[in-house]
């Protein structure tokens, strides 16, 4: 699988910006690169530009500014019907006055292909999806796995180079949701094709992609696989996002070569990795993933130290949260196995708590 | 236990707890089916009485009219109630020749039978009225004769012959002897521009009097192209608006719905105005010097006139299926095909198309159905050939007071359009029709 970071890849965007009124860019200088047979997700909240970006690659939206490219070549003025992207849409869009085998035949037909290898290309992508036997079928008789696995299979029949999904997992319940995500996930490692795929469920981004962009108020705030993603955010934003995530507040003071030092606003002072502060003086926010503090007597080794009171416990099953008072933060969450030691704890204990520098990142002010 | 259990499912209720053989009761004591049949009536006195005032309404002034309208168009007292004695002399009458004398003499008995004038009258005017339907002159020597019977004396048939020639001629006893049943179907012979030849056989009229198979004919083919023209015009506006956002989207539907709110009348007057010879269009082409004054283009008072203003009039029904229909169809679908490969016509036709015919259907089949009945538009604007056979039995309703004919052709529009939505459900299926 690819990386992003090469400048040519097979899909470009290129400084590309987009406003429907002409008075807010809904995106703002879009950069993104994304290499053959890469599976690439568009992470966001809602209205953070993310199907907008999807339609200007397919072309049923124009670009208000900058170029996209598909395989070395700009494609801002090829129309949709040209481009040869396959897409599957959140509600499947399957042509209901067909059925499925002519819903999947239809793209064969328009590119003038025969019959007999129409119905062979049909019949494999149907027993792909596993869905040989629901070729006489009209749409609106499946269940909504199924349509889903009918519209995957239409995008994928004419053989494209490039598949975009926006949200196509949306409509599914949980269940469903995850099996379908490692059903498209292995037909991606089988085909090799390229897949733009959009979500705003960030577990569902983490498992499948190689390559996350988190879209936030049309701007990529981070792209990058999703372990980076998840174990070194690049800004507030990202860290909040991805995740359960600690934060504390407060200003640089002092730097050291990749540490530096921050005076939180209650006065406590913490060693964190400096990774997005432009320097001493200015105001960052501290992100802190929960399971990587420790509780009681292993927090006496770290270089961070703080004695905490124990607010809230949620049973979780497998573990515990343990919502804490901080360094004046009420909100802090400490993830606790459920051993014997995390059920011994009580509400109004109070209980040391640490955590290494390499794991609080010091990031933009948020 | 299984029975007990049937019996729970069935009745359910409070009694169903205590199981068992024994009778179900309601908490207070009532016997759980007559609980559950009394619930059930009122329940069923409240539809009634909601469904009820419009069933009364649509038997008075619509079932009951029309089986009313059906019975007129065969039903056929007249001669059977005046000239009973004659009808039973005829039988054995071989149709040929004049009758002999004794039907003569059966025919004076039954006309001097009421001496009292105006009973007389009563029958005897209906009867010349219903044997004038079949040959002309037969109402003046009905009458004629009935003023002079009282003084007709043996032999009649010398006397009959005298008073009037028609009773010297066997077409008018034939026509006593066809028609002298309670039920006839003279009225639909004519209407199918056919008649009853001496030997009693169905066929065809002369040219110059076959008038409503081709009436029937130009108003299935005026319809066609009424419901065509909307289609048209409508569906391209139809859709126009189903992609426009909602706010402009009603504006542009206000300007289609401006017919229904505009008097049938004060439109038509519009359309005089417009379109007749000296009229807006003519002289606006004529100022234009387009065409020259003499040769003026006739667009109303004739089919042209029809077509135009239906087609107006009739649009919205068109539009408002059509646009409900588009509105919900998501522009997914287009975008889909599209992403296919399909280029925007294909896309048009093989996906977005195929999913407006329900609304094409019932557009359809509205505007098809209302143009076939359609009767002020083509009287006031259609002339002579742009009528219709709704004016047809409007005529003949009014001015010619044969109902037992208007009722026929009544008839046999009900039943060719009964007939053609029969045809429509089999061939589309009436279900799949989208009202709004
Ligand atoms: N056709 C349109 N006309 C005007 N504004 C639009 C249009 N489509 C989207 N927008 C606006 O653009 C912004 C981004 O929309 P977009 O659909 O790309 O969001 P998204 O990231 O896909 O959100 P979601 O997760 O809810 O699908 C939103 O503020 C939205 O209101
Ligand atoms: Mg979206």
């Amino acid at each position: 699988m690819g990386n992003a970071s090469t400048s040519d890849g097979f899909v470009a965007f290129d400084r590309v910006q987009k406003s429907y009124d002409g008075e807010t860019l809904v995106v703002k200088d879009l950069n993104l690169s994304i290499a053959k047979g890469e599976f690439m997700t568009m992470l966001g909240p809602s209205g953070s530009g993310k199907t907008t970006c999807l339609m200007m690659l397919a072309g049923f939206e124009t670009a208000t500014s900058g170029e996209i490219s598909l395989d070395g070549r700009p494609i801002n003025s090829v129309p949709p019907h040209k481009r040869g992207i396959g897409m599957v849409f959140q509600n499947y869009a399957l042509f209901p006055h067909m059925t499925v085998g002519e819903n999947l035949s239809f793209p064969l037909e328009v590119r003038g292909m025969g019959k007999s290898e129409r119905e062979k290309k049909v019949k494999r992508a149907l027993d792909m999806v596993q869905m040989g036997k629901f070729a006489g079928r009209r749409p609106a008789q499946l269940s909504g796995g199924q349509q889903q696995r009918i519209a995957l299979a239409r995008s994928l029949v004419f053989e494209p180079d490039l598949v975009l999904m926006d949200e196509p997992l949306g409509a599914l319940d949980k269940n469903l949701r995850e099996r379908m995500q490692y059903e498209i996930k292995h037909i991606h490692n089988n085909l090799g094709v390229t897949v733009v795929y959009v979500t705003h469920d960030q577990t569902e981004a983490l498992t499948m992609s190689d390559n996350v962009a988190v879209f936030d108020d049309g701007i990529i705030q981070q792209l990058a696989p999703p372990d980076v993603l998840y174990e070194k955010p690049d800004n507030a934003f990202v860290a909040a996002f991805i995740g359960e995530n600690n934060t504390l507040r407060g200003k640089v003071d002092g730097v050291n070569g990749t540490t530096c030092t921050v005076r939180l606003d209650d006065g406590s002072e913490v060693k964190a990795l400096k990774v997005n502060v432009a320097g001493d003086g200015v105001r960052t926010t501290l992100s802190l993933r929960p399971e990587r503090v420790v509780l009681g007597e292993e927090a006496a080794s770290m270089p961070n130290r703080f004695e905490a009171e124990v607010l809230e416990l949620i049973y979780l099953g497998d573990h515990i949260r343990v919502r804490m008072n901080v360094c004046g933060d009420d909100e802090f969450i400490v993830k606790v196995p459920n051993n014997k030691g995390g059920r011994d704890m009580k509400v109004g204990q109070k209980a040391p708590v640490g955590w290494a520098i390499e794991d609080c990142r010091a990031l933009d002010p948020s | 236990m299984a029975q007990a259990d049937a019996t729970l499912m069935d009745t359910g209720g409070p009694a169903a707890k205590r199981g068992g053989t024994e009778k179900l009761v309601t908490a207070d004591g009532v016997p759980l089916k007559r609980a559950l049949e009394r619930a059930q009536r009122r329940r069923k006195l409240v539809a009634l009485g909601l469904v009820g005032p419009l069933l009364l309404f649509i038997l008075t002034v619509f079932v009951f009219p029309i089986a009313q309208m059906m019975w007129l168009s065969v039903s056929n007292p007249q001669v059977v109630n005046a000239l009973p004695r004659t009808l039973e002399a005829l039988q054995d009458w071989d149709g040929r020749d004049l009758p002999p004398e004794p039907v003569y003499a059966a025919l004076h008995a039954d006309m001097v039978e009421d001496l009292e004038r105006e009973r007389r009258d009563r029958l005897t005017g209906p009867l010349g009225i219903r044997l004038n339907y079949e040959i002309s002159a037969a109402r003046s020597a009905i009458s004629r004769t009935a003023r002079q019977v009282d003084s007709f004396e043996a032999p009649f048939k010398d006397a009959f012959m005298d008073a009037h020639r028609l009773w010297g001629q066997p077409e008018l006893w034939r026509v006593i002897k066809r028609e002298g049943r309670p039920l006839t179907t003279s009225y639909y012979v004519a209407a199918l521009d056919r008649e009853f030849d001496e030997f009693g056989n169905i066929v065809q009229r002369d040219e110059n009097r076959r008038i409503y198979v081709s009436l029937f004919g130009r108003t299935l083919m005026l319809s066609v192209i009424i419901t065509a023209m909307t289609f048209l015009l409508g569906f391209p506006i139809a859709y126009y608006m189903s992609i426009l956002p909602m706010r402009h989207a009603n504006l542009l539907m206000i300007c289609v719905l401006l017919p229904f709110w505009t008097s049938l009348l004060v439109r038509t007057s519009a359309w005089i105005v417009l379109l007749q010879q000296q009229g807006v269009i003519n002289s606006g082409l004529v100022g234009l010097g387009i065409i020259d004054d003499a040769n003026r283009i006739s667009m109303i008072y004739n089919m042209t006139g029809t077509i135009i203003a239906m087609t107006h009039i009739l649009l919205p029904f068109m539009v408002l299926p059509l646009y409900s229909v588009m509105r919900t169809i998501p522009p997914s679908y287009m975008r889909a095909a599209k992403s296919l490969g399909a280029t925007p016509s294909t896309a048009f036709r093989r996906v977005y198309f195929p999913q407006t015919l329900p609304g094409i259907g019932a557009g359809g089949v509205l505007v098809f159905i209302i143009s076939i009945g359609y009767y002020i538009t083509p009287a006031l604007v259609g002339g002579q050939s742009g009528r219709m056979i709704s004016n047809e039995i409007a005529r003949h309703i009014q001015q010619s007071l044969n109902w037992g004919l208007a009722a026929a052709l009544g008839t046999m529009l009900l039943v060719g359009v009964l007939a053609l939505y029969w045809l429509y459900n089999r061939l589309v299926g009436a279900d799949s029709l989208k009202l709004g």
